[in-house]
């Protein structure tokens, strides 16, 4: 076919074009949430003294922490799902983020004993706490690339590792309402680890999964 | 580049809309920069200039929605008809272009060229290759003229399935044409 006539072709009865990324993203994050939302509840549960913990600003400064990193990588998906768009200034706003749980976990352990830093940063459930995190971004994950395939990444593997990162700032959110652990240096570290584990294997996936 | 962006962007966002007179001079404007680009670029395999035009016309036109109007249209352009590049560079085997001779995305635009070689891969046979639920829509709608109702009278499929055959059809000749000769 001459490409004359390819262009004859694609302008011809050319319908209105598929439903963008935003309504995409929209879907996927719904339907991923929901599902990440749905294996805490049934599998871990809902810590039993969430009502208590609700008292407490660590929780809320955790929960916000997470939802923080959700946003940003939400907005470096999106600007990868584009063609052409920058990523200007959000891997900084990402990474500022997280230096900020760190602050506060070098103030919370300047400010403990130093008998008590064990305690502080390893917490009772280190051993598992990424691994479940890993575990509930694991349906974030898998309709964040399905969003993502449907529009224009050109950089694979950054477009795969950011939607890992999604997937694992999502899923962290949704472990803060099971996860008994309220220091800020265990944050910074194991709750960071959950996140990127996703991100690794978001990474590794992006650019056999996202060619188009 | 300032001119040719105006207008170009013009014909697209008129062409979205549902003018087809105007996304067909956008299309057709556009191949002849896209293969001023890629020659520019592939000097050493001008066999592969046109299949690369091809593709990354399909590519704009099936990635169509993700532009967003309130942004340039140049270096969305640029990035289609790079990643296009630089992914046959690496079927080839060859180790993709240097950055700077690939990343001035005003390059894009500034020069035309209107001799259209022979593709290698031809999109008509792929077309025929594709399953029928794909390809008689696209051969009613798109080849014929014909409407989403005729298209659906005459095949007996619903006007949805129509609709998803043209989609998911012109996706699958992009994955075709990516495969190779």
């Amino acid at each position: 076919m001459k490409t004359d006539e390819l262009v004859r072709m694609l302008a011809t009865g050319a319908l209105a074009p598929a439903s963008g990324a935003s309504y995409r993203y929209g879907l996927a994050m719904g339907w991923g949430a929901f599902a990440a939302t749905l294996l805490m509840a049934l599998t871990l549960g809902v810590r039993p003294d969430l009502a208590e913990a609700m008292r407490e600003p660590m929780f809320w400064t955790k929960l916000g922490w997470a939802a923080a990193l959700t946003a940003a990588s939400l907005l470096a998906v999106l600007r990868l799902s584009r063609p052409g768009a920058r990523l200007a200034r959000v891997p900084l706003a990402i990474a500022a983020i997280v230096a900020a749980m760190w602050l506060l976990g070098g103030l919370a352990l300047a400010r403990a004993a130093r008998s008590d830093w064990p305690a502080l940063f390893y917490g009772e459930t280190w051993r598992t706490c990424p691994f479940l995190i890993a575990a509930l971004a694991a349906p974030v994950l898998v309709a964040a690339l399905w969003a993502m395939k449907g529009l224009a990444p050109t950089r694979l593997r950054l477009a795969g590792a950011a939607c890992g990162l999604l997937a694992g700032t999502a899923g962290a959110t949704v472990y803060a309402l099971h996860c008994p652990e309220l220091g800020a240096p265990f944050l910074g570290v194991w709750y960071l680890l959950g996140m990127l584990i996703p991100a690794a294997l978001g990474a590794l996936a992006g650019p056999r999964v996202l060619r188009w | 580049m300032g001119d040719t962006e105006e207008r170009l962007r013009d014909l697209l966002v008129r062409g979205l809309a549902g003018d087809g007179a105007a996304y067909h001079a956008f299309l057709r404007e556009l191949g002849a920069h896209l293969r001023a680009f890629v020659r520019k670029r592939l000097a050493r395999h001008p066999d592969d200039v046109e299949d690369i035009v091809q593709e990354s016309l399909l590519a704009v036109h099936n990635q169509r929605h993700t532009y967003d109007a309130g942004q340039p249209l140049t270096p969305w352009l640029h990035a289609i008809a790079r990643y296009k590049l630089v992914d046959q560079l690496r079927r080839n085997g060859e180790a993709p272009l240097g950055s700077d001779a690939l990343d001035e995305a005003a390059d894009l635009l500034q020069a035309s060229d209107d001799r259209a070689a022979e593709a290698r891969r031809d999109i008509a046979r792929l077309l025929e290759a594709l399953p029928e639920r794909q390809r008689l829509p696209i051969v009613h709608m798109k080849l014929e003229g014909r409407s989403v109702l005729e298209t659906a009278r005459l095949t007996g499929m619903s006007e949805s399935a129509v609709k998803v055959g043209v989609h998911r059809g012109l996706k699958a000749l992009a994955a075709k044409l990516r495969q190779g000769p």
